[in-house]
């Protein structure tokens, strides 16, 4: 591989989207040459440099509240005035007909794990949505983990991966598959990761991706008689590492 | 579905991807006007088109949105900022070199790099924000922009390198990226 070719892959490399066989010769090429090691190192920084919230734009309060008029106006406006007529009627005969038919569908109801990803997507949305994402804020985890004592039967393993650039942001109750939980809040630049943490009779499994859900990943694991759950709607590469680094350290 | 019920399911589908709606708007429109307009629009699109949202990728379905709004706003407004055409010819090896000590002390300070950001073309500009800041995968962004793959892989290498080249002070208008 010359530097020419070189150049048009250091991206994909950085960027974790190079194929194996790339991977292979480029990794080569970087190591007999500085000049395009200096290049791949210079792409590192730069991306590094760009996950810093400050550079992030936050919607404004005024923004929202027009949107959520606008909203609130449009179901209004849109909202049918309904009288008994035959149109009705007749609207009524096609549903009860169409139910008939449904009927066997919807008896073929979601799994339980599938219920519990949704279940955890929609707890990692309210959390977002309510701005309730911690009852204890804070990037110690001597401080978060004591919390938890006393409010629940077991206690999480908390850990601050500050260095690993997922800084630990506090912890949160939370209720999951009929049971109180152990909520842990991370931050990646903008984007927030729930990892639900509660006791399980399950054998110890790796972790592996469970399902993404209106664009939120979910990555499942259970380790020494607990099991996790990490949700975010950061891309599926970054939670994984995010989840070993949880794991391993 | 009823419209209550539907405008519920657009509140926690959609609107939790509110902010990365107005960052992306915010950054390819320039203000914060222009891009309350642009998000406020493409809310008001999303939300009609919700209905037809089959994925699974709420947001990528909604920046979608968001990027379509912004450049037919950008037309409409704007119809003389420059949207650079952008060919896939190859970067030639003299371009990418950059001197990392200068570049590595502007990228400490957020106000340099935002400034430089804001100096790209927009179709840099907007591969910077949807990989850098939001991570979206190549894959993704080429169904977001509509592009080929391989657009994605060589406008987001020579997007980099100017923006590098930028920040580092050496960024010379006449020549290629």
């Amino acid at each position: 591989m010359n530097c020419q070719e070189a150049t048009l892959l250091i991206d994909s490399y950085a960027d974790g989207e190079l194929d194996a066989a790339g991977i292979l010769e480029l990794e080569k090429h970087l190591h007999d040459c500085p000049a395009c090691a200096l290049t791949f190192r210079n792409v590192q920084n730069l991306k590094k440099s760009l996950k810093q919230d400050s550079l992030f734009f936050t919607a404004p309060a005024e923004l929202r509240q027009k949107l959520k008029a606008e909203l609130r106006s449009q179901t209004e406006s849109n909202r049918p005035f309904w009288t008994w007529n035959w149109f009705t009627a007749a609207t009524t005969g096609v549903a009860v007909i169409c139910l008939a038919l449904l009927l066997p569908l919807a008896l073929t109801r979601p799994s339980p794990q599938q219920q519990l990803a949704q279940e955890i997507v929609s707890s990692h949305i309210r959390s977002l949505m309510a701005n309730h994402e911690m009852d204890v804020a804070s990037s110690d985890q001597h401080t978060v983990k004591p919390w938890f004592d006393g409010k629940l039967d077991f206690s999480p393993p908390v850990k601050d991966l500050a260095a690993q650039g997922f800084p630990l942001i506090g912890g949160r109750l939370d209720y999951l598959d009929q049971r109180a939980v152990a909520a842990l809040v991370f931050h990646r630049a903008k984007h927030v990761i729930n990892v639900f943490i509660w006791p399980t009779t399950e054998r110890d499994s790796k972790p592996a991706a469970r399902a993404s859900i209106n664009g939120y990943h979910l990555i499942h694991w259970s380790q020494g008689g607990m099991t996790f759950w990490a949700v975010s709607d950061l891309n599926e590469k970054e939670l994984m590492e995010f989840v070993q680094d949880f794991g391993t350290n | 579905m009823d419209e209550r019920e539907r405008l519920k399911s657009f509140e926690q589908t959609v609107l939790p991807h509110l902010d990365a709606a107005y960052n992306l708007a915010r950054w390819l429109a320039g203000n914060d006007h222009d891009a309350q307009d642009v998000a406020q629009e493409a809310c008001l699109r999303a939300l009609k088109f919700f209905g037809s949202f089959r994925g699974d990728n709420a947001r990528a379905w909604f920046l979608t949105i968001v990027r379509n709004t912004f450049y037919t706003w950008l037309r409409k407004n704007r119809p003389s900022e420059n949207v650079v055409e952008l060919g896939d010819e190859v970067l030639a090896i003299e371009d990418i070199s950059v001197n990392a000590e200068i570049l590595n002390s502007r990228l400490a300070d957020t106000e340099t790099i935002r400034r430089a950001i804001e100096e790209l073309p927009v179709e840099f500009r907007e591969i910077v924000i949807l990989r850098g800041m939001e991570g979206f995968s190549y894959k993704e962004i080429a169904e977001l922009a509509d592009v080929p793959i391989g657009t994605v892989m060589s406008r987001l290498t020579r997007a980099r390198r100017q923006l590098q080249k930028r920040l580092a002070g050496e960024f010379k208008p006449g020549a290629k990226p």
